[in-house]
């Protein structure tokens, strides 16, 4: 009895697995369904969340259409896969997803051992503690004894665990699979520290009954780089994940927005040319049109374009660019050369 | 099956052919099918690993090995983050072992409660069970759970605003129920030797008055001497040592209660809503089980001079269990797997603990949930081996 259950596990598993692994070609399949299938969290305000009209918004969301744009000369031709922490890789790893785009922490074993490779830092991040500011607390070290609301299944979950342990204080860690459950527990009062990115934190802020009542400390207690990530094993994907994510940097670097787009084509400066099309066969070497930053930049602008609109000064976060501005001012984001 | 032996040794003489042998033939389909299912547990196997190895994805049981890095909120085991995965799944499975066993006693009790509740001649009485069962078992258990855990919440007050029970020593607020906690001294020892002497005794007692009763009819009031034997003898003792145990008050500082023990309100709503949700179906099979004894058993049993009280106990109720158990084995395995919810209201059960935490930290979802599940099988089958003995303790022995 027990081996016809093992197996039918072990074979369930097997099957589900392997069907999607043998694909490598993700390119080719996604054109073939002519639309990218792309994860991406259950609700996060800047990074994934839908708006009034049911349309996927935010930084992570931008990022796929930017693929799709890329692809198919459609930022509509995606489909969303909202997702928890816990799903989220194995959705990747079995094929669900093409790309994950979900406010994930890039470290090394998620890069090394969960058969994915990730992209880039489309986020610069830093965990944080948010509490209602009748606690009167103005420092996270401050917080020996509190209870803990924080969601399962992420890196959080480890931060957390670590600073509080390397600052000899105790708390008492209250763990939710969903992020609105974790919102429904800080709101009904049931902990005093909220504890995500801080990016995470200004987005959940808003959504809470009275936002002005909760305070985000101002301590970063990790380095926590965000970015998407895709199935490992299909180089040509990886590099057009990649590329699409330089080339939105490198865009505005060189100055390419999507209201000087038409000037910009007409530019006789020899990197904007070979960045839009003009010069070498750059796209059709990655496997789409020589055009491809066109389409991008024409549908969804530039980084800081897509920053600004989700989660900078254009959106209700008003998250400064900080580590996200461009390295000539004094940010991390940086453009690999179109060469 | 003994028909056929029967049939092959009569036509033995004849033996025609191999091939045409009943025995031997049901031999070799026998072996067909092992080696078949050997076969699929060895291509599923070998199939899963060969696709994770080319994905690139870590397998094998050796991460159980490693720093779980991360902390639960309640452990009935010692447990850091600096224990390794597998004392993680050990905290996860205590704590839906624990869970469920509380609830399927609360359960049961609630059910039979209201199971009789249904049968009673007081229209009031039979009504608000009637309306209890058939709200609580129609209505889905994940939607009861989250509502427990919202008026759990809601109704209590933040950890300053603390409700004051029992001359300050009990608080209730919304981090939970916190209790002074007994910390055992020297002597504590023969308090729990008295328990268990207690017990030991009443058993010898029991069987004992049953005996005598067999032999002689006369009747020993068991129920009341094992009482005072297992209550009563204790507490002597526990006075004679001068209470060998001190009290650790729970104390508001800072942001919450130090001291003490608490018992949290994820936990709370998730027994309140396997508890309720399973005592409405216990209930409905409680009353099947006392309608299946037939009318004719109560009046036979009035005609021999038996008080009605006696005829419940010595002669419903013993045919009425033989209804009873085999349904009530399935709600038992139905709380347990239940219990799995808990990951929604917070509590650390085993899923919650080992196939969301652990699984994602680690990324090993197939060996992970393949624990997962081989655990709840194990529980179930642990859970129905027991009760299948208990049923065949209770019945119908034909003579």
């Amino acid at each position: 009895m027990t081996k016809i259950i093992l197996s039918a596990v072990a074979g369930a598993a097997a099957l589900t697995l392997g069907a999607h692994a043998a694909s490598a070609q993700t390119l080719e399949a996604v054109k073939a369904k002519g639309y990218i299938q792309c994860g991406v969290s259950t609700g996060l305000a800047g990074f994934s969340n839908t708006d009034d009209a049911g349309e996927w918004t935010g930084l992570d969301v931008d990022f796929c259409r930017a693929m799709a744009a890329a692809i198919f000369d459609d930022p509509e031709a995606v489909r969303f896969s909202p997702l928890s922490a816990v799903e989220r890789f194995t959705a990747l790893q079995s094929g669900e997803i093409d790309v994950l785009s979900r406010n994930t922490t890039w470290t090394m074993s998620r890069d090394t051992a969960l058969g994915l490779n990730f992209v880039g830092v489309t986020f610069y991040d830093g965990q944080g503690f948010m509490v209602p500011a009748e606690l009167n607390v103005d420092s996270a070290l401050q917080l020996s004894g509190a209870s803990v609301c924080v969601q399962s299944g992420t890196t959080t979950e480890l931060n957390l665990t670590d600073y509080f342990s390397a600052n000899n204080m105790e708390y008492n860690p209250v763990v939710f699979e969903g992020l609105e459950e974790v919102n429904a527990a800080y709101n009904a009062g049931r902990c005093d520290v909220y504890t995500t990115d801080s990016s995470g934190l200004y987005a959940i802020r808003l959504t809470l009954d009275n936002p002005d009542d909760h305070v985000v400390l101002p301590e970063l207690i990790s380095k926590e780089p965000l970015g998407p990530a895709v199935r490992r094993g299909d180089d040509q994907w990886f590099g057009i994940a990649k590329w699409v994510y330089y080339g939105l940097v490198y865009a505005e670097e060189l100055g390419i927005s999507s209201e000087n787009l038409e000037e910009m084509l007409a530019s006789e400066n020899p990197d904007v040319r070979r960045a839009l099309g003009g010069d070498g066969t750059f796209g059709a070497d990655m496997g789409l049109e020589n055009d491809w930053l066109v389409k991008i930049v024409r549908h969804v602008g530039n980084y800081g374009e897509v920053f600004e609109r989700n989660v900078g000064a254009d959106s209700p976060l008003q998250i400064e660019r900080g580590l996200n501005a461009l390295y000539t001012d004094g940010g991390l984001q940086y453009g690999m050369p179109i060469r | 099956m003994t028909i056929a032996t029967i049939d092959s040794s009569a036509s033995q003489p004849a033996r025609a052919s191999l091939f045409y042998d009943p025995v031997i033939r049901g031999v070799v389909f026998q072996v067909l099918l092992a080696l078949f299912i050997i076969y699929l547990v060895y291509s599923g196997v070998t199939n899963a690993a060969n696709n994770l190895a080319r994905a690139g994805i870590a397998t094998g049981f050796g991460f159980l090995n490693n720093r779980a890095g991360f902390d639960i909120g309640q452990s009935l085991i010692p447990y850091t983050a600096n224990s390794t995965y597998r004392q993680a799944f050990f905290v996860g499975l205590t704590n839906t072992i624990f869970v469920a066993a509380i609830g399927i006693f609360f359960a049961t009790i609630l059910g039979f409660i209201v199971g009789i509740a249904r049968l009673s001649k007081n229209f009031l009485v039979r009504k608000v069970a009637e309306v209890y069962v058939e709200t609580l078992r129609n209505i889905p258990l994940l939607l009861q759970l989250l509502f427990w855990y919202k008026a759990v919440l809601s109704a209590l007050p933040a950890p300053r605003g603390s409700i004051e029970m029992f001359n300050s020593s009990v608080f209730l607020n919304n981090r939970g129920l916190i209790m002074p906690q007994y910390l055992a001294e020297a002597g504590a020892s023969i308090f729990y030797a008295s328990i268990a002497i207690g017990i030991a005794v009443a058993v010898v007692i029991a069987r004992w008055a049953k005996k005598r009763q067999m032999a002689t009819g006369q009747i020993f009031p068991t129920i009341r001497v094992a009482l005072g034997l297992i209550i009563g003898v204790p507490l002597v003792v526990l006075f004679v040592l001068g209470v060998p145990f001190t009290a650790e008050y729970p104390e508001l500082s800072g942001f919450n209660f130090r001291g003490g023990t608490t018992i949290r309100p994820e936990f709370m709503a998730l027994l309140l809503g396997l508890s309720l949700y399973t005592a409405a179906f216990i209930a409905e099979i409680v009353r099947a089980g006392i309608l299946a004894v037939s009318k004719g058993q109560t009046e036979a049993a009035f005609s021999l001079g038996l008080r009605p009280n006696t005829t419940m106990r010595l002669v419903i109720i013993p045919q009425a269990l033989r209804v009873i158990i085999p349904p009530l084995t399935s709600q038992y395995l139905n709380l347990t797997k239940n219990s799995s919810l808990a990951i929604a209201v917070g509590y650390p059960d085993l899923v919650s603990v080992f196939s969301g935490t652990v699984a994602n930290q680690t990324g090993q979802a197939v060996e992970v949930i393949s624990i997962t599940m081989i655990v709840y099988l194990t529980l179930s089958l642990l859970t129905s081996a027991f009760m299948n003995w208990f049923n065949s303790r209770v019945a119908l022995v034909e003579r």
